[in-house]
């Protein structure tokens, strides 16, 4: 009987250890698993022109095709801070004002210059008559106007 | 002989089993892809690609809770030394690699048309694929001994030292930023998906687990008899040397 209580006391701190050493780890790689970074994180992080990827709401109304017809300008915005995007090729099914993006590139003369765009998906499913019905009663907005609406009444 | 007293009693009560399981299976099985693909309606931005989240989201569902469900047969059988917590590890590892991995196929296909990219290295999918692995690892490590018993313990371990990744897989979306999106189904606030989408998506994850239930009871069933024959041989040459 003892020897199977010290089996499992020897378990328990195991797991124990483990558990802390990989929070400990995780915790101190925290900025390197992050997948792209905010507007507002830009205002403090040191990116220089290194690629790195920007994440955020396409702003609303933002979004124009150049005359050369395959640049594509847009901002990408988190509400608090905003950061002009400009990007050359094909933009993903998802990709439309609102919507969450992220984009790899590297910043030139204050605009973000994106070699790929890849469009973020909410966690929200439902079908389109729902989407419609919500929106005519005023409850569902598309992200970017209800997360305003959520930051304005913090 | 005692030693195979509990295992008796499990041949006993999975040959009950067994038939409602392999029943239910059929059954949602028929129910959850009918739903999916004819009952459910489109979604209001991914269009018909949604129906790739009925396989995606159960198979994920499945690859976490068939490496819980190992990891706690490892500390048992590390601890308790119970012949049947091993062989249960050891039978629902493949099991656990195939929904990892049909997890990973379907998410890229999702992935390539919706987010524009077969694959990012973001913390929610190189998670998953560290899972995969350790699955596969599993599988070699446990198989690499010429003592069974050895290589079981060596799984165990591994399997224990896993289990850290269990967590971070779940709530990395919650973490650090991904480009995987978060829980819709298990969150605080309740579901953020829509009852119609639901059904078909519980009817899925009801059938994969009736599944995983059939197959892991038919392979132990394989193992325990395996073993018994092994042990009537053994004991069979030594009678004989005996004369």
């Amino acid at each position: 009987m003892t020897r199977k209580k010290r089996r499992l006391t020897m378990l328990g701190l195991a797991l124990l250890g483990l558990g802390t050493a990989t929070a400990l780890a995780l915790t101190a790689f925290q900025d390197n698993i992050v997948f792209f970074y905010s507007p507002s994180q830009l205002q403090t992080q040191q990116v220089g022109d290194r690629n790195f990827r920007l994440g955020g709401l396409v702003e609303e109304g933002s979004v124009h095709k150049q005359p050369d017809g395959v640049t594509t300008a847009f901002r990408v915005t988190d509400t608090a801070h905003t950061v002009d995007v400009s990007y050359r090729g094909q933009l993903p099914d998802l990709f439309r004002e609102g919507q969450g993006v992220v984009a790899e590139g590297r910043m030139a003369n204050g605009v973000f210059v994106a070699r790929e765009v890849l469009a973020k998906h909410d966690e929200k499913y439902m079908p389109p008559e729902v989407s419609e019905a919500l929106k005519q009663a005023g409850v569902y907005k598309n992200p970017a106007e209800s997360e305003t609406k959520t930051a304005k009444k913090e | 002989m005692h030693r195979f007293a509990n295992p008796a009693r499990f041949l006993r009560l999975s040959a009950a089993l067994l038939p409602w399981c392999a029943g239910a299976t059929v059954i949602l099985m028929i129910l959850g892809l009918w739903l999916s693909l004819f009952g459910s309606p489109p979604d209001y931005q991914q269009g018909e690609t949604v129906r790739i989240m009925y396989i995606h989201v159960p198979a994920a569902w499945m690859s976490l809770f068939v490496y819980t469900n190992m990891a706690v047969a490892a500390a048992v059988g590390l601890v308790w030394k119970h012949p049947l917590a091993d062989l249960f590890a050891k039978a629902a590892a493949p099991i656990g690699a195939g929904f990892t991995f049909v997890c990973l196929v379907t998410g890229s296909l999702w992935g390539a048309p919706m987010w524009g990219t077969w694959w990012v290295w973001d913390a929610r999918l190189t998670s998953v694929l560290i899972l995969f692995f350790l699955y596969l690892g599993y599988m070699a490590l446990v198989n690499a001994f010429d003592d069974p018993q050895r290589g079981m313990k060596a799984g165990n371990v591994l399997l224990l030292v896993g289990i850290v990744n269990v967590p971070i897989i779940k709530f990395s979306v919650d973490w650090w930023n991904t480009l995987h999106q978060p829980a819709s189904v298990m969150r605080m606030g309740g579901p953020s998906i829509d009852p119609s989408m639901l059904a078909p998506l519980l009817a899925m994850a009801g059938a994969f687990t009736a599944y995983f239930l059939s197959v892991v009871f038919l392979r132990l069933r394989t193992e325990i008899n395996q073993r018994k024959i092994q042990t009537l041989r053994l004991s069979a040459a030594a009678d004989g040397t005996r004369g």
